[in-house]
C-alpha cells in the first residue's frame, strides 16, 4: 500500500531471493521480513549476523538433515506491508516461521497476525514490552533484553548516586515514552525522593537540539536520563557538549553505548555517560563472546554492531527450537521455543522463559570513554534480565488469558 | 410597464478609485437595454454588481421591488436573473446539451441527486432550448471545440433555461463575425418579444446597439452621462464628446 | 531575559539553514509552478556532497570553499533533473509534475545510499567556529551566530537578484504571467532550467551549511521536506521575504515550544500552519490566485458517459472472473487482490474529488485511516462485533471529512491541498500521541473479522462486495447529476454560481462523500490486516494515493483504479530487487514522461487516434 513510505525503506536481496526456487525441496526456509532501506544502518549488520549463523549451521550439516534457509524480503517499515509479505512467506513460499523487524510496530503487528493465522514468530530485534507482556501471545517469542529491562538496569545505577532532579530526553513515541516511563518507575521504587524536572519530547529523527539543550538546562537537573538515538543522539551531543549541559552532570543513555548509535560519534563521544552498549572491541580472548567477535570480523570484514549478535542469535535459536521440535509444523515449534536452552551461544546459555516466552539475554552496561579518538565502554559488565524483570505474578497479570 | 430593474446610486472603490460612481437606473419588463461605454468606463463591473460577483461599496439593486443588493450570484439567478459573460464560462468537459441539461438540473433542483443519470435528464426540455438558438444539431459535440459564435448562442440557450424576467448580457456579440453579431442580437430580440423577457447588455459594437435597443444608457469614468432612446443618446453633446474619436462611428450608424 | 535571548538566537539559527532550502523551494514554484517534492533530496545531496567535499578540502578555506562548490554541484544536478524528467511534461496536467518529482526521490535515494552507504555521518565542524560565546552569560554555540549572520546577506543577494537585475525581472515575470516571459522573446524552457538549478542550489547549500550543527543521514530528505513547505506556505508560495518570515516565525516558536510545551513537537508548525491558513488564505505574503492559473492545463477532459454495452460486458467479465477466482489461484493471490481492492477504492475516493472536483487534497490518509482507527478502536476498547465497527468506518471518516472540510474547502489550489495536508497531520499525531486512546505508535492490534470472515475465501468476497461496490457508486455519482454539478464547479465556478449552483456546497459534499469512502477502504483495510498503526495516517499514506491517481489519469473515470492496480502489482514485483527504489523510481518518472495523461488518458487518446486514423484509410 505504501510507497512514499517505502521511500523511506527497505528491500529484499535479490540474491537471496534466487536459490530459493532452485532448492525448493530440499531446505527448511524461515521468513524474515525487515526494513532493509528504510534502516539499512541497523538491518544490514543484522542480517550479515544471520547469515554467519546458516553458514555455521549447514556447515554443521543443517537441521533435520536438510539446510536451513531464510528467505529475507523488505517490508519498508509498514506494517500492514510486513503483514502482506508475512502471508506470502508462509502461504506460498512455505517457510515454516516468521521473524524479523526491528521496529516494535511492525513486530507487533506480526505478533497479532501469527497469532490470528496460527503461525509463529520470533521477534529478535523489537524492543516493545508490550509484544510479550500487555499483548502478549502464545505464538510470539522475544529475543532481545526489552525496553523495561535495560532501563531498570540504568536506573539501578542512577539511584546509587545522590543525584535527586532528573531530566529525560527521549523521541516522541512510543519506545521513548516506554522507555521513560519503564526508567522512571524503577528509579522511583528504587529511590523515592528522585524528582523530575524537564521531560522533553523532540520529534523522531527531527530533534531541535539546542532549543532542547537550553531547555534542559533551563530546569536545572543533577542527572539527565537520554533515550534519543541515531542523528538525533549526534546532535544532542553535539549541542549538549559545546553548551556545556553534560558538565558535572551524570547522563544515563540508553542504547547509547551500541555501536550503530556510537561510532558515528567519532572523537565527540560523550565521556562518562553510564549506557547500555555493546562493547564487543573489549572482550577477553577465548571466550564465547570474543570468539563470535572473531568469526563475524573474519566472515564480514565488519565489526560487530549488537544487530550481528542479534542476528546470530536468532539463527542460533531458531535452529535449536527445530532441531528439538524435530518436525516443522507450528505446533511443535512452539513447543519447542517454550523453555528452548541453548547452551554455549556468544552470551552464554541462551534460554526462552515458558512463563511470557522472553529469552534471557541481557545487556552490557557501562561507561562510555575515548580511546584513539573513538568512544567506547569501559568498566562494563554484562547483566542477565534476572532480577529487573517483574515478578511471575506481574507478568502474568499483564499477559492477556491464554 | 413595470419596473423589473431599478438601481439606485450604485458605487465601487478600489481603493480609493471610484470605478463606479452613483449610478441609478430603471430597466422595464420587455425592454431590450443597453449600456455602452468607452474601455474601462466601469460597464463590467457595474454587472458584477448586478448579479451579486463584486458587492457594492454603496447603492442599492432593486428586482421587482426587492432588494437583492449583495445577495449571492446563486440566490439572484433563483430569483429569475439570467447572465453570460464577456469570455464564456461553458463546462469544457460536457457536451453541448448537456451544458443547458446542467442549467436544468439547477433549476429543477436536482443538484444533489446521485441517482438519476444526469445526462437522461431533461433532455428533451433542453432539446428544445438548442432548437431557439439553432444549435440543435451540435447537442452532441463536446463543448470544448465549438466555434467562438457557437458558444455565444450557448450561452444565451443556458441563460434562458430558468425562464428569466432579466437577463444581463456582457458583451453577447464579442469576437463574432458582424452578419453573426445582427443574428444573435436579432435571436434576443425576438426572444424578449416572444417571451416578455427584459435584457439588460453592453455592447461595443454601435450597429448593434442602435439597431437592436430600446434605450441606450452611456457610462463614462463610472458615472451614467445618457440615458434615453437611440436618437436621444445620438444627439447628447457629452456623449458625443466622450465618443470624440468615435463620433464617425455615430454618423454611420445614423446613416444606416 | 537573557534566556529568552538565547532561545531567539537558537530559533533564528535554525531559520537560517530553513529558509534557505524554503527559499529554492519557493523560487521554483513562484516561476515554474512545480510542487517540487524532490527539493528535500537536493537538501540531503547538499550534506552528502558537503561531507565529501570537506573531507577533501583542508582548513577554512576548504570548509566555505566546500560548501560554495556543494551548491554549484546540487545546482547542476537540479538543472540536469530539470532538463531529463521536468521539461517534457509542463504541459501535463496541473500538479502532475509533482508525480515525477516522487520518482526523482526514489532514485537520489538508492543513489545516496550506493554512494556514501547506510551509516549517518557527523558533520564535519567549522574550523575556528568549535565551542560557545557567551551572550549575557548565556552559551551560543559560535556557529550558531554565524548562521545568523549570512542569512541576511543570502536574502539580500536574492533580493538584489531578484530586483536589479534582468533575469530578476524575467523571474518576477514569470512568477507573474508565464505566457508573458515567452512574449518578451526570452527562451521559457532556459529560464525554467535555471531557476530550478538556482533553488536546487539552495537546498543544497542549506544542506551543507547545516552540517557542522548536525550530519548527513538518509532520511533527511523527508524530515526536512515538511517544514519546508510549511515555511513556503505561511510565508505565502513564491514570496521570497514570505518564506524570511515564515522561517524565523516557525523556527523560533519551535524553541520556545521545546521549553514550553515538549510534547508539542510533532505538530506545532502544522497547527501554526493551519491556524495562518484559515486566517489568511494566501500565506501572510503570498498573492491570491488567479482563477484559472491553476485550471486545466493540456487538452480539457472529454464528456464522460457511462460504459456502453461493450464496456459494461467487459467489466462483467472482470467481476465474474474475481468472482471465479478463488477456485484457480492461491491464498496469497487473493490477499494481494484484497489489498489491490483496498486501495483502488481509496484511490478512487480520492480520485472523486481531485479529478471530478478539481480538490487536489494532500491528506485524504486521515480519512482512509480515520475510518481504520474508528473501526479499531470500537474493537479494541469496546469489543464491538467487527460488523458494527466496520460500518461505524466509514460513517466516522465522512463525518471527519465534513469536518476538516469546513475549514478547507474556503480555499483553492496548492493552498487547499496544504490545508488538508496540515489537518491530516493534525489527525495523525492525535493516534500518535492520544497513547491513552490509540496507544500510539504501538498501534491497535488483534482486530480481526467475526469468524465467518476469518478465512481469506469469505473475506475476498466481502472485500469485493464493499470495495468494488464502493468503487461502482462512486462511479454511478459521477454520471448523476451531483457528479455533474461537482464538475461544472471545477470546470467554470463562475458560469455555477450564475445559474444557481452553490459550487462551495456541492465541493463540501463531495469531500465529505470522498472521505467516507475513503473510510470505508480503511475499514476494510483494518481488518485484512488485523492492526492499524499511525503509518496509516502519514503524508506518506496520501502521497501513495495521490501518486496513483496521477498515474491512472486525472481526467480519466478509471485513473485511481487503474493507477491503485498498476502501483500494487509493479510494487509488490519490485520490492523483491535489492535497488527497488531506484527500479521503482525511474518505472514512475518512465511512466510520466512516457504517458502524460496517466496511462488510462494516454492508452485512451492513442486508441482514439488509431481509430482515426482507420476511419480517414476507410473514408
Amino acid at each position: 500500500m505504501t510507497f512514499t513510505r517505502r521511500t523511506l525503506l527497505a528491500a529484499a536481496a535479490a540474491l537471496t531471493m534466487a536459490p530459493v526456487a532452485a532448492l525448493a525441496q530440499d531446505t527448511i526456509k524461515i521468513g524474515e521480513i525487515n526494513h532493509y532501506k528504510r534502516m539499512a544502518a541497523f538491518a544490514e549488520p543484522y542480517k550479515k549476523g544471520i547469515e554467519l549463523a546458516l553458514t555455521e549451521i549447514n556447515d554443521a550439516g543443517g537441521v533435520l538433515g536438510k539446510p536451513l534457509e531464510f528467505i529475507f524480503r523488505d517490508d519498508q517499515g509498514d506494517p500492514a506491508e510486513a503483514v502482506k509479505i508475512a502471508e506470502e512467506l508462509m502461504t506460498r513460499d512455505g517457510a515454516v516461521m516468521l521473524t524479523g523487524s526491528i521496529l516494535s510496530h511492525v513486530g507487533l503487528a506480526l505478533s497479532s497476525f501469527a497469532a490470528e493465522k496460527g503461525y509463529l514468530y520470533l521477534a529478535s530485534e523489537p524492543l516493545a514490552d508490550s509484544l510479550v507482556w500487555s499483548s502478549g501471545n502464545p505464538n510470539t517469542f522475544r529475543l532481545r533484553a526489552s525496553t523495561w529491562i535495560q532501563a531498570a538496569m540504568l536506573a539501578e545505577e542512577a539511584a546509587k548516586t545522590d543525584a535527586i532532579k532528573y531530566a529525560t530526553i527521549a523521541p516522541n513515541y512510543a519506545y521513548g515514552q516506554d522507555a521513560v516511563a519503564a526508567f522512571k518507575e524503577n528509579l522511583k521504587r528504587l529511590k523515592p525522593e528522585v524528582e523530575f524536572v524537564a521531560e522533553q519530547w523532540p520529534a523522531l529523527f527531527n530533534i531541535d537540539a539546542g532549543a532542547e539543550v537550553q531547555a534542559i538546562e533551563r530546569s536545572k537537573p543533577d542527572a539527565i536520563y537520554n533515550v534519543t538515538f541515531g542523528t538525533d543522539l549526534a546532535k544532542l551531543v553535539r549541542e549538549g557538549g559545546d553548551r556545556g549541559l553534560f558538565e558535572g552532570r551524570s547522563v544515563y543513555g540508553l542504547l547509547s553505548g551500541e555501536p550503530e548509535y556510537l561510532e558515528p560519534l567519532g572523537d565527540e563521544a560523550p565521556e562518562g555517560w553510564f549506557v547500555t552498549g555493546y562493547p564487543w572491541y573489549s572482550f577477553d580472548e577465548g571466550t564465547p563472546e570474543k570468539a563470535f567477535v572473531d568469526d563475524y570480523i573474519a566472515a564480514t570484514g565488519e565489526t560487530p554492531k549488537i544487530g550481528s549478535l542479534v542476528g546470530y542469535l536468532t539463527g542460533v535459536s531458531i535452529a535449536a527450537a527445530i532441531e528439538k521440535a524435530g518436525a516443522t509444523d507450528t505446533a511443535s515449534l512452539i513447543a519447542a521455543f517454550e523453555g528452548l536452552e541453548i547452551s554455549d551461544t556468544p552470551i552464554g546459555t541462551l534460554m526462552y522463559r515458558k512463563i511470557d516466552n522472553q529469552s534471557n539475554m541481557g545487556a552490557y552496561v557501562g561507561t562510555i570513554a575515548l580511546e584513539d579518538g573513538k568512544g567506547v565502554m569501559v568498566d562494563w559488565t554484562y547483566k542477565s534480565p534476572d532480577g529487573y524483570m517483574p515478578s511471575d505474578e506481574e507478568v502474568s497479570a499483564m499477559r492477556p488469558a491464554e | 410597464m413595470t419596473e423589473i430593474l431599478r438601481v439606485e446610486n450604485l458605487k465601487k472603490s478600489y481603493d480609493g478609485f471610484l470605478a463606479v460612481n452613483g449610478v441609478s437606473f430603471a430597466v422595464q419588463q420587455g425592454e431590450l437595454k443597453a449600456l455602452i461605454g468607452p474601455n474601462g468606463a466601469g460597464k463590467s463591473t457595474c454587472f458584477n454588481m448586478l448579479m451579486g460577483q463584486l458587492k457594492p461599496t454603496a447603492g442599492q439593486v432593486f428586482l421587482d421591488g426587492e432588494n437583492i443588493t449583495g445577495k449571492q450570484p446563486r440566490d439572484i439567478w433563483r430569483k429569475g436573473v439570467g447572465r453570460t459573460f464577456q469570455i464564456t464560462g461553458t463546462y469544457q468537459s460536457m457536451t453541448v446539451i448537456e451544458n443547458v441539461q446542467m442549467a436544468l438540473m439547477s433549476h429543477h433542483r436536482k443538484l444533489f441527486a446521485m441517482r438519476p443519470r444526469a445526462w437522461k435528464l431533461f433532455r428533451g426540455e433542453a432539446f428544445e432550448f438548442l432548437e431557439t438558438v439553432s444549435m440543435a444539431d451540435q447537442a452532441d459535440r463536446p463543448c470544448s471545440i465549438l466555434a467562438y459564435g457557437d458558444l455565444k448562442r450557448l450561452e444565451l440557450a443556458i441563460a434562458l433555461t430558468h425562464r428569466p424576467r432579466l437577463l444581463l448580457m456582457d458583451e453577447p456579440t464579442a469576437g463574432m463575425a458582424p452578419s453573426a453579431r445582427i443574428a444573435l442580437m436579432q435571436l434576443v430580440a425576438d426572444i424578449v418579444q416572444d417571451q416578455g423577457v427584459s435584457v439588460l447588455f453592453t455592447e461595443h459594437d454601435m450597429d448593434v446597439v442602435f439597431a437592436h435597443a430600446h434605450h441606450i444608457m452611456v457610462l463614462n469614468r463610472g458615472a451614467l452621462i445618457a440615458d434615453g432612446s437611440a436618437a436621444q443618446v445620438r444627439n447628447n453633446p457629452q456623449v458625443q464628446d466622450v465618443y470624440l474619436g468615435g463620433g464617425t462611428l455615430f454618423k454611420e450608424a445614423q446613416d444606416a | 531575559m537573557a534566556f529568552f535571548f538565547a532561545q531567539f538566537l537558537t530559533g533564528l539559527a535554525n531559520a537560517s539553514s530553513l529558509f534557505l532550502v524554503a527559499s529554492g523551494l519557493s523560487l521554483i514554484f513562484g516561476v515554474t509552478r512545480i510542487v517540487n517534492f524532490a527539493h528535500g533530496s537536493f537538501y540531503m545531496l547538499g550534506a552528502f556532497v558537503g561531507i565529501t567535499l570537506m573531507n577533501v578540502l583542508p582548513g577554512t578555506v576548504g570548509f566555505w570553499g566546500a560548501i560554495l562548490l556543494t551548491g554549484l554541484a546540487v545546482g547542476a544536478i537540479g538543472a540536469f533533473v530539470e532538463m531529463v524528467v521536468l521539461r517534457p511534461i509542463y504541459r501535463a496536467p496541473e500538479l502532475f509534475q509533482l508525480v515525477a518529482t516522487f520518482g526523482v526521490i526514489l532514485v537520489i535515494q538508492d543513489l545516496a545510499l550506493m554512494i556514501w552507504g547506510a551509516q549517518d555521518r557527523m558533520g564535519p565542524r567549522a574550523p575556528g567556529l568549535r565551542g560557545v560565546w557567551r551572550i549575557f552569560g548565556e552559551p551560543v554555540p559560535k556557529y550558531d551566530l554565524v548562521m545568523i549572520a549570512i542569512t541576511p546577506f543570502i536574502l539580500f543577494a536574492l533580493w538584489y537578484l531578484i530586483t536589479k537585475t534582468r533575469v530578476g525581472v524575467l523571474v518576477r515575470a514569470a512568477t507573474q504571467d508565464r505566457e508573458m516571459v515567452g512574449a518578451l522573446g526570452v527562451n521559457q524552457a532556459w529560464l525554467f532550467t535555471g531557476v530550478f538549478a538556482l533553488g536546487s542550489a539552495l537546498a543544497g547549500w542549506g544542506g551543507a551549511l547545516q552540517l557542522p550543527k548536525g550530519g548527513a543521514d538518509l532520511l533527511m530528505d523527508f524530515n526536512i521536506i515538511g517544514s519546508v513547505f510549511v515555511v513556503v506556505v505561511i510565508g505565502g508560495m513564491g514570496s521570497l521575504p514570505g518564506a524570511f518570515i515564515a522561517a524565523v516565525l516557525i523556527s523560533v516558536l519551535n524553541v520556545f515550544g521545546v521549553t514550553y510545551l515538549p510534547q508539542s513537537t510533532l505538530v506545532l508548525m502544522f497547527v501554526v500552519m493551519a491556524v495562518v491558513l484559515i486566517i489568511r488564505p494566501y500565506g501572510l505574503l503570498g498573492r491570491e490566485e488567479v482563477a484559472g492559473e491553476h485550471g486545466q492545463v493540456g487538452a480539457p477532459e472529454t464528456p464522460i458517459r457511462p460504459y456502453g454495452r461493450l464496456g459494461q460486458t467487459l467489466v462483467g467479465v472482470l467481476l465474474l472472473a474475481l468472482v471465479a477466482l478463488p477456485l484457480v489461484v492461491d491464498q496469497f493471490m487473493l490477499i494481494l487482490l484484497i489489498d489491490m481492492v483496498v486501495f483502488a477504492l481509496f484511490a478512487a475516493s480520492l480520485h472523486f474529488i481531485l479529478g471530478t472536483g478539481g480538490l487536489v487534497s494532500f491528506g485524504h490518509a486521515a480519512f482512509f485511516g480515520g475510518g481504520a482507527y474508528a473501526a479499531a478502536l470500537l474493537v479494541y476498547h469496546l469489543n464491538t462485533p467487527m460488523e458494527i465497527a466496520f460500518l461505524f468506518a466509514p460513517f466516522a471518516a465522512g463525518l471527519l471529512a465534513l469536518g476538516i472540510g469546513w475549514f478547507c474547502i474556503r480555499l483553492s489550489g496548492v493552498y487547499f491541498a496544504m490545508l488538508t495536508l496540515a489537518f491530516s497531520q493534525l489527525v495523525w499525531s492525535m493516534a500518535y500521541q492520544w497513547r491513552g486512546l490509540t496507544r500510539g505508535d504501538d498501534g491497535l492490534v488483534n482486530i480481526w473479522p467475526s469468524s465467518w470472515l476469518s478465512d481469506t475465501i469469505p473475506f475476498y468476497y466481502f472485500t469485493l462486495a464493499f470495495g468494488i461496490g464502493g468503487i461502482l457508486v462512486l462511479r454511478h455519482i459521477i454520471h448523476a447529476p451531483f457528479g455533474y454539478a461537482l464538475r461544472a464547479g471545477r470546470d467554470s465556478p463562475r458560469q455555477a454560481e450564475a445559474m444557481g449552483i452553490h459550487v462551495k456546497r456541492i465541493q463540501h459534499t463531495a469531500f465529505g462523500l470522498a472521505g467516507l469512502m475513503a473510510g470505508l477502504a480503511g475499514g476494510i483495510f483494518v481488518f485484512s490486516k488485523g492492526s492499524v498503526f499511525p503509518t496509516e495516517l502519514e503524508i506518506g499514506a496520501s502521497f501513495d494515493a495521490l501518486i496513483v491517481v496521477f498515474l491512472g489519469g486525472v481526467k480519466t473515470l478509471a485513473g485511481g483504479v487503474v493507477g491503485a492496480g498498476f502501483l500494487t502489482v509493479i510494487e509488490d514485483w519490485l520490492t523483491r530487487l535489492e535497488y527497488w527504489r531506484l527500479l521503482l523510481g525511474l518505472v514512475i518518472i518512465a511512466v510520466v514522461i512516457i504517458a502524460p495523461e496517466g496511462i488510462v488518458g494516454t492508452l485512451r487518446s492513442r486508441w482514439a487516434k488509431l481509430r482515426g486514423h482507420n476511419e480517414e484509410v476507410v473514408k
